[in-house]
């Protein structure tokens, strides 16, 4: 029994190391033999894949999917794109994908009709509102937060934790980000909830006179906002997938690809 | 009992027998076959899961509330709206050329617009003006937005009925010495109305689909509040309650107005 | 009571009516006679200026009525006209039909009209009528209705355009037994018609139109039993 275990822990490390297209844990259970199907949004953005390009490299979601394929034993020619909406990712039947990523939160309700990868990215919440907002008195404290008028996009996880904060008026919802800024400038709401790289980059580009009120920590005790990559259920992958981010994270390398991708949000008042 | 009444009562028998006999066949291919389906267990637990609607369902009774108030403000102002444009385009008088001639462009527009963007267009673009709060809500403008595509429909219909009442309806009440409007008022319209009373209630119909593209500018009803329970549960099931709830209004509406139709037939003769 | 002068009207290229001279006096019975087209209806409709004439002048009651200018609504309620096509509103019951013009322009009261148009109905028999709706009724019956509605407004005078030529032979004669009642009561009537049996033992005076012109009028003896022009005498050995 012993040296079975240890003869099969050798041949994990052998094959693994062989890096040759997938062979090894992955073997087999990708969609196509040898490659490694990786999905994305439609389009996808920045700051998780610049310039709508996955290809590249360049962005962090982008960054993270080739270390962990290579980790996986996938050249990077190995590795082919897909774009799909969330219903796609979500709807019964044959996925066109091995692993999608698109800034999936994990959640326990989500897990019972999919599978997630380990995270690859806790993200802290940030809110996003404009600079007249904060003139006119709105402080980082959750007494202040509840009396502002508040939106999110609809499919975000953002909207469980709005609830969370329990506002005083009902929040808005919108279909994505882009609808999201257009009620921010319309003076339709005061704030809404991001993730942080998300919120750092719409007050940055998309917002007039946009301004991060505050985030809430990433490490929070009551459901951390936690990317992971989204698998169809039961899907065996799951395991080498796992693998793989583990030893990334361990060797320091997911970090490294955070601090290169995503800005660092250290200005950010911390809301109690 | 007459022989033509014993044949008759024996020939709707025999309809009814075939109906349910083939009624009960289509049910079961569809209960016994398609569960039969490879994929059926995946599509159940993604569309038709019962845990999930079970701790949905009276989230989205609450939102559908706000439905049932978009309807309820927006159905009166577009049968207000789109009678006077109706009538507008009617009005012969070259004095009321430019009333015509922007009714005929408001209509033509509007008609033209895919609703979702007169709804994002004036939900997010009037407000985004400089307006104050509150005369900046997307409930407002949203709701304008429907009203004005609406009315566009409904005054095209109405225009359609006017135009289907004879000429000779009009002289008859000219001649007696009523004027424009009182013809219009007593004579044309009601005629006119229930001519188009059918086409009329689709637009009711649709109408009440569509107060959910209110949601794109932020307030959560109904399809908006599954939409978010979807992306919650990674489950499609409130979508599926969502309709339900819409089903249970929409289909005694549609019964209601094909009533009303029947029983307006049958006073007419 | 009634003069056109030089009454000209063209639809398009259309001239439909040709310099048409007629004077009807108080209580007289003129008939209009003449083929398919030759603008009997069109001179009806002028008079009720339901079409606007081109040029000429209709004098009536001493004004001239065909005065663009002139708001053509209290003189229409002075002119009674009856259609070929009865024209009933048909989601109104006989009652509503001939109250709804009282009601409007007199503002009068359905309580205060009842008694006066409860009498109109019951004169032409129709007592039992006036809740029905006009497709409940019969085509006589509608006609009768129809001529009741402009009787209800107490026109000065009456325009009928072939108002027995929708109907079945058997109604006919009901329709014009009405109409014999109504001259007996002094009537001022203008009346398009086909039937020259009737016109001859009723009319005044007839008037033979042909492509827009009267072309020959005078009492019946003369244009129907004596015609000078060869077009009148054509067209009586047609219809009769
Ligand atoms: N509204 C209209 N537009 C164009 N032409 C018209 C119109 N009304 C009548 N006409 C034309 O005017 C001419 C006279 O029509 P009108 O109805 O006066 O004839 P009529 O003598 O009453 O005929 P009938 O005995 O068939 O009723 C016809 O050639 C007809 O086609
Ligand atoms: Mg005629």
């Amino acid at each position: 029994m012993n040296t079975l275990l240890t003869s099969a822990v050798a041949l994990l490390i052998a094959t693994t190391t062989a890096q040759a297209g997938g062979h090894g844990c992955a073997a087999g259970k990708t969609l196509t033999d040898g490659t490694l199907t990786i999905a994305t949004g439609n389009p996808a953005y920045y700051p998780w894949v610049m310039n709508d390009a996955p290809e590249s490299k360049e962005g962090f979601e982008a960054a993270v999917a080739y270390a962990v394929a290579n980790e996986m034993g996938f050249d990077d020619d190995a590795v082919t794109w897909v774009r799909t909406s969330f219903d796609e990712a979500i709807q019964p039947g044959a996925k066109n994908f091995d692993v999608n990523m698109q800034q999936y939160s994990i959640t326990p309700e989500r897990e019972m009709m999919v599978d997630f990868s380990l995270p690859y990215y806790t993200s802290a919440m940030a809110v996003l509102t404009t600079g007249k907002v904060i003139s006119a008195g709105a402080e980082p404290t959750l007494e202040s937060l509840r009396g502002l008028l508040w939106g999110a996009a609809a499919t975000t996880t953002a909207v469980p934790m709005l609830a969370e904060i329990a506002p005083n008026r009902d929040p808005m919802l919108y279909n994505d980000n882009t609808d999201v800024t257009a009620a921010i400038a319309a003076n339709q709401i005061d704030a809404a909830l991001f993730d942080l790289p998300t919120a750092l980059f719409l007050s940055a580009v998309m917002v007039e006179d946009g301004a991060l009120l505050g985030q809430f920590p990433a490490d929070r005790s009551e459901a951390p906002d936690q990317f992971g990559m989204l698998m169809e259920e039961g899907n065996p992958l799951r395991d080498c997938v796992n693998a793989a981010i583990t030893s990334l994270t361990d060797s320091g390398a997911l970090a490294e690809i955070e601090a290169t991708w995503l800005q660092s949000a250290t200005g950010v008042p911390v809301i109690e | 009992m007459t022989r033509r009444a014993a044949h008759q009562a024996q020939a709707r028998r025999k309809a009814l027998r075939i109906g349910a006999g083939s009624t009960i066949a289509v049910f079961a291919a569809v209960v016994v076959f398609v569960p039969m389906a490879p994929g059926w267990p995946a599509v159940q637990r993604s569309f038709f899961n019962a845990e999930v609607l079970q701790r949905t369902f009276p989230g989205l009774l609450d939102a559908f509330v706000l439905d049932v108030m978009i309807f309820a403000w927006s159905a009166p102002a577009i049968a207000i709206l789109g009678l006077l444009v109706a009538i507008a385009r009617d009005l012969r008088s070259p004095a009321f050329f430019p009333i015509r001639l922007l009714a005929t462009v408001y209509t033509d527009v509007f008609r033209g617009l895919p609703v979702i963007l007169v709804i994002y267009l004036i939900g997010f673009g009037i407000p985004g003006l400089g307006l104050p709060r509150p005369w900046n809500s997307p409930y407002i403008w949203g709701s304008l937005a429907l009203v004005l595509v609406y009315s566009a429909y409904v005054a095209e219909v109405i225009r359609s009925g006017i135009d289907s009442i004879h000429r000779s309806q009009r002289a008859a009440a000219l001649s007696l010495g009523l004027g424009h409007g009182d013809t219009m008022r007593f004579v044309i319209l009601p005629q006119a109305l229930r001519n188009v009373l059918p086409a009329n209630m689709n637009l009711v119909v649709a109408l009440q689909k569509d107060v959910a593209l209110l949601s794109f500018v932020g307030p959560v009803e109904i399809f908006r509040q599954a939409g978010v329970y979807k992306s919650l549960y990674a489950n499609f099931t409130p979508y599926v309650g969502a309709a339900l709830i819409f089903l249970i209004i929409t289909i005694p509406a549609t019964r209601y107005a094909d009533y009303l139709l029947q029983k307006q037939r049958q006073r007419q003769g | 009571m009634l003069r056109l002068e030089a009454v000209n009207k063209s639809f398009g290229a259309n001239k439909v009516l040709d310099g048409i001279d007629l004077e009807v006096a108080k209580g007289e019975m003129v008939c209009l006679i003449g083929a398919s087209g030759s603008g009997k209806s069109t001179l009806l409709r002028c008079v009720n200026l339901l079409e606007p004439i081109d040029d000429g002048t209709i004098w009536f009651d001493g004004q001239d009525i065909a005065d663009p200018d002139l708001d053509p609504q209290p003189i229409r309620q002075r002119i009674g006209i009856v259609f070929q096509s009865f024209n009933l509103f048909p989601h109104m019951t006989a009652m509503e039909n001939v109250m709804l013009a009282p009601r409007r322009i007199k503002r009068l009261s359905r309580a205060s009209l009842h008694a006066s148009i409860s009498t109109l109905f019951d004169r032409f028999g129709l007592s039992d009528r006036m809740g029905h709706y006009p497709d409940q009724l019969s085509g006589g019956q509608q006609q009768r209705v129809a001529i009741i509605r402009a009787l209800a407004m107490q026109p000065e005078i009456m325009l009928f355009d072939e108002i027995t030529s929708a109907l079945d032979p058997e109604l006919v004669a009901e329709v014009l037994d009405v109409l014999r009642a109504l001259h007996s009561e002094g009537m001022t009537m203008i009346m398009a018609t086909h039937e020259i049996g009737f016109a001859r033992e009723l009319s005044d005076r007839i008037c033979f139109l042909d492509g827009g012109r009267i072309l020959e009028q005078g009492p019946p003896s003369k244009v129907i039993d004596d015609p000078q022009e060869a077009r009148t005498r054509a067209f009586l050995s047609r219809v009769f």
